[in-house]
């Protein structure tokens, strides 16, 4: 007998519970809300390790540590970075005589990758609490179950703070076919698709607003004003920094021709292993077979890759491979998610520039970029023309573009903007999660501007009914009107004093 | 031209004038002469749709039959799958939809221990009523004054006489009658030890939701064991997650030596109702199993549509949402009694069963109804006590509709207070 899919219904009815959990969320004051973030973030830090071990576990990517890390930060570090912020109370502007208020999305959908779960797990979560939204998480099926665990916790966490029933939820037996018919959905608000280019395109298909990004492929420019060793130190870090599965990782090192030997020695010092050009023609039929890309590959460690591609490079952090072409067609140029690096060496900044926008023309525009340099007409000359939206100076490109090691929006959504196929192009934060109703008053100097101090939305005056007779006595009826007159009389009068 | 293939209408005063012809005339007149002209057309959700295309909120539910809405998309598609295989089936024979169903509804109702299916709710009552009388071997049924259980031959005796003298029906001497919450009145219908069973809607529905008082059920039960009188909790309007726990006597902690279900168990889609019993009143199904029997009592494409039912109502996610529009209703009312206190005068309420009370005028409700009618909002006061407006949610009801229902409520009570006016002037 055909039966309906109850996978399917009973995920509708998470998103009339999430819609539930969203209007009571707008009713929340900011100390609330604060101590339900606080609460939430806490209880992801503490599980930081465990959940690193299950993440790890599960989809066989990444390095532990490294994804303690990330949970860390992605938990009390997002937290307490946006403690100061205030997406509750209403902003008054007495200059522009504006008064903002606040409206949260409601329904945030939000697209969990397998490359960096549970870190993604955390930080939506929370950029979605701080702003009052509920939030459905849809894990990557390949890490469904650390992320339903993690959820869990979050939610527990977040309903013993005070937060309503069904603020988190997640989705535990995902695949594509549901989340399609989920995402496009009324009841969604937004979605917030980190992931694959097939996700992100579904996300904008699904008719609701969407936040999708694409895919990395980050050049690295290495001037011959770098510090050497530093820039090699940091490049083969932030390569190996959990097995480069952080879409800011570094693609293809592109160094000045007068200093690339000399960076490639700093590089070996630093850990990396600069391949052969026969260990790199396996490394790149290992990872690029004939039909596409290895994923087998991703996330893992760089050892176990140059024993699968069929030689030794034991303690490597990473494995350079040397190329001469950088085009699309020279496949080692293109996004990896692995400890492979590729190196092209260029004459000057204007070849670095064509060597990057030649590589990114397949894959990674509007994503990440990072430079090495002193030189700021080289810095500003790479970053006006080469496709990325952000430009990590002097910096790991992974952690760096991400945000955790510059000064921008910490993030594990990446907006790769209108070049990447993204309606956002920046580090995905919380004032992405968050729109205002704006009350405006006319400018002319004339028309004074309200004084909204003290005045808080979620608690104003009220009124009451006045008792009603239906008993009609029409003997009275002129007395009565005689009265009502009075009072109405008494009210205009009030009402145009004031 | 109302053209729906197997018959057509010219206009809607055409059907109207058809089913007063040869449907009912006096049940038709009525509506027109209070204001409500409904023809129910399409239907959808939680909205159904006049014949002339005007939308309406329900809130009426027909008693919780729309707990899930109108043509919920998940029962529908049940009902398809269900009718691509089943039928009817036959009664004689144990059958894979009967014998799943009656297992999922014994097994959410401790204590029970068979499920006896009817196609309506008055024939499980009759059933109810004919094993409470198997096994105390006595024939005395006590009920409330004012309480409803249907119109078949024994349960309308149970109920107001306005259903039963009309049709002679009615059997005082085997039917007897006490006020609702008067314990005293209990124990003295009870003590004769002749009684075969005391039937109660766990919040009588039709007497506009009176709560039980605290206390009121367990201290009935307990004179019930005293006296050796069986206990059938009625649970068509309760049930079904409606008081927040599957059955309303889960709610208030009396278990029963009989339910009944109805109503919601349809999905609105296809009729079907069950009377559980437990091992004492359920012994005739040893002894006698076909000494009551029915064909289309446990249609089989019914058992389908009441499995899903059932297995909806334990989503976890179900159970949350019954809790928000109880806790929205809650406050909701509250808000509005603070803003139209003078004319809504009290809130009852159990999960998202609730009675709005309109005590200023004795039949207050029915003129509310009709300002809510005229504001997009179906909702039907109380047959048995017309000053008390039955609020029925459904369990599904979203965040977005309940705000609807909310607002389109407020701006409905100027209209109803200027309606109460002019009846007080009439009077």
């Amino acid at each position: 007998m055909k039966v309906p899919d109850a996978r399917l219904e009973q995920g509708r009815m998470m998103l009339d519970r999430a819609r539930w959990a969203a209007a009571k969320l707008a009713k929340m004051d900011r100390v609330s809300v604060q101590r339900v973030t606080d609460a939430v973030a806490k209880a992801g830090h503490a599980k930081a390790q465990h959940f690193a071990e299950c993440a790890v576990r599960e989809t066989g990517m990444g390095v532990i540590d490294h994804k303690r890390l990330k949970n860390e930060a992605c938990s009390t570090g997002i937290a307490d970075l946006y403690a100061h912020e205030d997406f509750v109370a209403p902003r008054i502007d007495v200059g522009k005589k504006i008064v903002e208020l606040p409206r949260p999305a409601g329904v945030i959908f939000a697209l969990i990758p397998v490359t960096n779960p549970i870190a993604t797990v955390y930080f939506k979560t929370l950029l979605a609490l701080m702003t009052r939204n509920a939030i459905i998480l849809s894990p990557h099926p390949q890490a469904k179950a650390c992320c339903a665990e993690a959820a869990r916790l979050l939610a527990e966490a977040a309903k013993a703070a005070g937060a309503p029933d069904g603020v988190i939820q997640v989705i535990a037996e995902p695949d594509i076919p549901l989340i399609e018919k989920l995402m496009s959905d009324e009841r969604v608000d937004l979605i917030v698709a980190t992931g694959g280019p097939s996700v992100v395109k579904a996300a904008y298909r699904s008719g609701n607003p969407a936040f999708g990004v694409g895919p990395g492929n980050a050049p690295v420019l290495v001037d011959d004003t770098a510090d050497l060793r530093l820039a090699a130190k940091r490049i083969v870090e932030s390569k190996s920094f959990d097995n480069s599965i952080l879409c800011t990782n570094e693609s293809v090192v592109l160094a000045f021709s007068t200093i690339a030997d000399r960076l490639l020695e700093a590089m070996k010092s630093a850990g990396a292993h600069v391949c052969s050009s026969e260990e790199t023609v396996k490394l790149r039929n290992l990872l690029f077979p004939e039909h596409g890309f290895n994923i087998g590959m991703i996330g893992k460690d760089a050892n176990l890759i140059a024993r699968a591609a069929g030689f030794n490079a034991p303690n490597a952090k990473i494995l350079v491979t040397p190329v001469d072409l950088v085009q699309p067609e020279e496949r080692l140029v293109r996004e990896k998610l692995c400890p492979v690096l590729a190196f092209a060496r260029v004459q000057n900044i204007d070849q670095a520039i064509s060597a990057a926008r030649s590589m990114m023309r397949k894959a990674g525009r509007g994503h990440s970029a990072a430079v090495h340099s002193k030189n700021e007409a080289n810095i500003l000359a790479f970053a006006a023309t080469v496709p990325a939206l952000r430009v990590a100076v002097n910096a790991g490109c992974s952690l760096g573009a991400s945000g955790f090691e510059t000064n921008l929006g910490p993030s594990m959504t990446i907006g790769t903007g209108f070049a990447g196929g993204s309606s956002i192009g920046d580090n995905l934060t919380p004032h992405h999660f968050v729109h205002f109703a704006r009350i405006a008053y006319n400018k002319e100097a004339a028309e004074a501007f309200g004084n909204f101090a003290g005045l808080d939305p979620l608690d104003l005056p009220k009124r009451e009914a006045a008792p009603l007779s239906l008993a009609v006595d029409n003997s009275s009826d002129s007395e009565l009107r005689r009265e009502l007159r009075r009072i109405i009389l008494e009210e205009l009068s009030a009402v145009l004093a004031a | 031209m109302y053209d729906y293939g197997l018959f057509k209408f010219e206009s809607k005063q055409q059907l109207l004038d058809t089913a007063i012809r040869y449907w009912n005339p006096d049940k038709t007149k009525f509506w027109q002469k209070a204001g409500i002209d409904l023809v129910i057309d399409r239907r959808e959700g939680y909205r159904l749709y006049d014949m002339s295309g005007r939308s309406l909120i329900d809130l009426h539910l027909n008693g919780g039959t729309y707990n899930f809405g109108h043509r919920h998309p998940e029962l529908v598609e049940t009902l398809k799958g269900a009718l691509d295989y089943f039928d009817i089936g036959n009664h004689w024979f144990p059958s894979v939809a009967r014998a799943a169903l009656a297992e999922s509804l014994v097994k959410v109702s401790s204590g029970m221990t068979y499920a006896v299916f009817a196609p309506g709710g008055a024939e499980a009552v009759d059933i109810a009523i004919k094993s409470a009388r198997y096994a105390t071997k006595r024939r005395k049924i006590v009920s409330i004054v004012k309480g409803y259980h249907g119109h078949s031959g024994l349960s309308v005796a149970t109920g107001d006489e306005r259903f039963s003298k009309i049709f002679l029906s009615d059997q005082p001497e085997h039917f007897v009658q006490v006020p609702f919450n008067d314990i005293d009145a209990m124990e003295k219908a009870l003590k004769g030890n002749d009684c075969a069973a005391l039937i109660m809607e766990t919040i009588p529905a039709t007497y506009g939701f009176p709560m039980p008082k605290p206390g009121y059920l367990n201290a009935c039960k307990a004179l019930c064991v005293k006296h050796d009188a069986m206990y059938i909790a009625d649970e068509v309007q309760t049930g079904l997650m409606r008081t927040g726990s599957m059955w309303g006597w889960q709610a208030y902690g009396v278990e029963p030596d009989i339910m009944v279900t109805a109503k919601g168990l349809s999905g609105g889609l296809y009729p079907i109702s069950a009377c559980l019993v437990n091992d004492k009143t359920g012994g005739w199904l040893n002894e006698d199993g076909a000494a009551h029997i029915s064909t289309s009592g446990g249609a089989e494409l019914g058992c389908v549509v009441a499995h899903k039912v059932i297995e909806m109502l334990q989503r976890p996610e179900l159970i949350a949402n019954v809790g928000f529009v109880s806790e929205f209703m809650a406050e909701g009312m509250a808000e509005m009694r603070r803003r139209h206190g003078d004319i809504f005068t009290g809130v009852r309420q159990k999960g998202v069963i609730l009675g709005l009370e309109f005590s200023n005028h004795p039949e207050g409700a029915l003129h509310v109804s009709r300002a809510l009618y005229e504001h997009g909002i179906w909702a039907i006061f109380s047959s048995l006590d017309k000053r008390v407006l039955q609020w029925k949610p459904g369990v599904l009801l979203s965040s977005d509709l309940c705000q609807e229902i909310l607002d389109r409520f407020d701006a409905a009570m100027p209209r109803a207070r200027q309606l109460l006016r002019d009846a007080a002037k009439v009077n």
